[in-house]
């Protein structure tokens, strides 16, 4: 009997080593000449037990981790084929509590399943939700998502449902659905993880969009930041394009659809919608003025939906399960999963899918196991480089996008970054603006201007030059920025910088002495 | 020198001609250069402008609006370093710092032997297992001092 084992292909399992391991274990099969393949599978998102070998046996599949190259010839001296006990041996993989903890239902296949294998893909209920799809009219697709409570996974929040409607009444010659992959925060890797690891998911999802609101061409643009990933996309999009999910019949039916990769060139403004559609459109990534909504005019002027790629992906599992079956997760306005990313300055960093409603501290503390230093943890950047600095006072809030709205801060893509007690938040707000500066795409005042203001703002307070003033000219320097910005980009840039003086003001009142030994 | 600008005039040509049919082709056209010649040379993007019936100020303004876009080659290699704020909580100043001093240059510039440019980058999607880098094409995480000596010495052999 063939024995299976599996090495991802993440790059966040190949920026550890997984290609040296899979290599190795391939010339100790070849070696030791028995009867095994290698899959090359994404990643479960525990990061920490990163490269993680696989071996499946009758009981399960049998974990190890984390695997070095020079670990592999001891593993299967030890019986790793038939999950044989080691040091680094984590038994069944289901069952460790990092997975068995979560709710996985837009991530449900990624680390288990052959990314580029569309049989593994059918064999793990894909094209289920797709097939659904089919027998359902337009208006019923929507309502479906619309029932589901499904908002942008992107930031904004928006309900997924209502933006779909509007571009199925809205009339074109031509529609368009565009994925937002500019997953640009700091902290953040869902998108990156779903399309390395479970592409057709996203191919999936971005169909039936297209089916539900009248749209035949798909695009998604990601970064170039991210090159594995859009290998494992145009790998499944032509295995798609070949087995007919994708083209000018759709599974067979009367609908075309295909969908095109496009890549960004560096600039993290493109991840607002409106900058998207004019980075794809040819143009600088300069943010449009709303309205008209991309939903009326977006791409080249056409009704497009522009979706984040987590956002996408989620709804073949509504169209699969059924609406109730998504909504019944979550709590108050935040329906169904969230893919945590735990990141930073934390033991066990990686994806943590689950319902809306758990506390910070639960994430922070109990599933990400505190600092990776194991000094004590002082500050959680929630949301990107525009989202808030929670301070451990903040530690009941439970991750819900309104409860963190209520807390001045925003949940954002979702992504968590810990920072231990030797960070300097004065710093920190140094960056947020210094970060806004490099990247305003320039069109508004508030933002190409006062963050350069803001940074030169910080730097004085850092000097030690009448730093009461300068704090009331920099709390006076965010309003302005976020009132009067056009986008979020300066809107939520005073984020972290009023989170970081509201919460830690004792850094904002240093010692000279003290900024020095930092 | 007459003879190789010919040359990057057709390649480029071939490209645009290739790309031109595209929805938005500018960034593709742009990328596809960029591959090709390791660089975008700048007396490629009248010949843009022309293909795509655009203004030579337009294609200028694209051109030097994205951080990834060269206007002249870069070293042999290419180390990106991670500057946001998952590698930050994990060292990553520290490490950048060490990285200009053992290159002796500063961010964006190339080693006097041509071996080595230096760029920041603001995220690789590797925040879990933080500081990350990436080396040409190798994603690189947990970068620690030590790997930075290696990888210093490694580009310039």
């Amino acid at each position: 009997m063939t024995i299976t084992f599996y090495v991802p292909r993440d790059s966040g399992a190949l920026a550890l080593g997984a290609e040296k391991v899979a290599r190795s274990l391939q010339t100790e099969i070849d070696t030791r000449n028995f009867d095994a393949r290698i899959v090359r599978n994404g990643s479960r998102g525990m990061y920490w037990l990163e490269p993680m070998i696989e071996v499946e046996t009758p009981n399960g599949r049998i974990a190890y981790g984390p695997v070095k190259a020079s670990d592999v010839a001891a593993l299967l001296d030890n019986g790793m084929a038939e999950g044989g006990v080691h040091p680094l041996w984590l038994g069944l993989i289901d069952h460790h509590p990092f997975l068995a903890k979560q709710t996985r239902l837009t991530f449900a296949r990624c680390g288990i399943t052959d990314p580029v294998s569309l049989e593994d893909y059918r064999a793990h209920d894909g094209l289920k939700g797709l097939e659904n799809a089919l027998k359902l009219t337009p208006s019923e697709i929507v309502a479906q998502v619309t029932e589901s409570g499904l908002r942008g996974r992107g930031g904004a929040g928006f309900p997924t449902g209502i933006k779909w409607k509007t571009v199925l009444e809205t009339t074109g010659s031509q529609k368009y659905i565009v994925c937002n992959a500019d997953e640009g925060d700091s902290g953040t890797f869902a998108d990156r993880m779903i399309m390395e690891g479970d592409p057709f998911v996203l191919i999936e999802g971005m169909t039936i969009a297209g089916i539900a609101v009248g749209a035949t061409k798909g695009y998604i643009y990601t970064r170039s930041e991210y090159p594995h990933a859009i290998a494992v996309m145009n790998e499944a999009l032509e295995i798609a394009r070949e087995d007919g999910v994708l083209g000018s019949s759709v599974l067979g039916s009367s609908y075309a659809f295909d969908i095109e990769v496009r890549v960004g060139a560096g600039a993290y403004v493109c991840g607002e919608e409106t900058a998207l559609l004019e980075s794809l459109e040819g143009r600088r990534g300069i943010v449009r003025a709303k309205p008209p909504l991309p939903a009326h005019k977006g791409l080249f002027g056409k009704p497009t939906v522009i979706n984040n790629v987590i956002s996408l992906a989620s709804v073949p599992v509504i169209l699969d399960k059924g609406a109730p079956f998504y909504k019944d997760f979550g709590m108050g306005r935040s329906r169904g999963t969230i893919p945590l990313q735990i990141a930073g300055n934390v033991k066990h960093g990686g994806l943590f899918e689950a319902a809306f409603g758990l506390t910070l501290g639960e994430i922070v503390e109990d599933i990400g196991g505190g600092t990776a230093t194991g000094r004590p943890v002082k500050a959680v950047q929630v949301g990107g480089p525009l989202g808030a600095y929670f301070p451990r006072e903040l530690f009941d809030t439970p991750f819900d996008y309104e409860a963190f709205t209520a807390k001045d801060g925003l949940i954002g893509h979702a992504g968590l970054v810990v920072f231990d007690d030797s960070v300097d938040m004065l710093k920190q707000a140094r960056f947020a603006m210094e970060f806004c500066a490099i990247e305003s795409c320039g069109k508004c005042t508030p933002c190409r201007i006062g963050s350069t203001r803001g940074v030169e703002v910080v730097d004085r307070i850092s000097a030690n030059i009448e730093p009461e003033k300068q704090i009331e000219v920099l709390t006076d320097l965010c309003h302005t920025m976020k009132f009067g910005s056009l986008c979020a980009l300066g809107g939520f840039t005073p984020y972290p910088v009023m989170s970081a003086l509201t919460h830690f003001p004792e850094d904002f009142r240093p010692a000279p002495i003290a900024v020095a030994a930092e | 020198m007459q003879s190789a600008s010919t040359d990057i005039a057709s390649r480029a040509i071939g490209i645009i001609d290739q790309l031109k049919g595209k929805e938005g082709p500018l960034l593709p056209i742009l990328h596809e250069l960029q591959d090709e010649f390791g660089y975008v040379p700048p007396e490629t993007l009248p010949l843009i402008a022309q293909a795509l019936n655009i203004s030579r100020a337009e294609v200028h303004g694209v051109f030097t609006f994205y951080h990834d876009y060269r206007d002249h080659p870069a070293g042999r290699h290419v180390l990106k370093l991670c500057r946001a704020e998952a590698c930050q909580s994990m060292g990553g100043d520290a490490l950048a710092d060490r990285a200009r001093q053992l290159l002796g240059i500063d961010w964006h510039g190339t080693t006097a032997d041509g071996a080595v440019t230096l760029e920041p980058v603001y995220c690789l999607g590797l925040c879990a297992c933080a500081p990350a880098a990436m080396l040409d094409d190798e994603v690189i995480g947990r970068l620690d001092a030590e790997q930075l000596e290696e990888i210093a010495a490694e580009v310039r052999l």
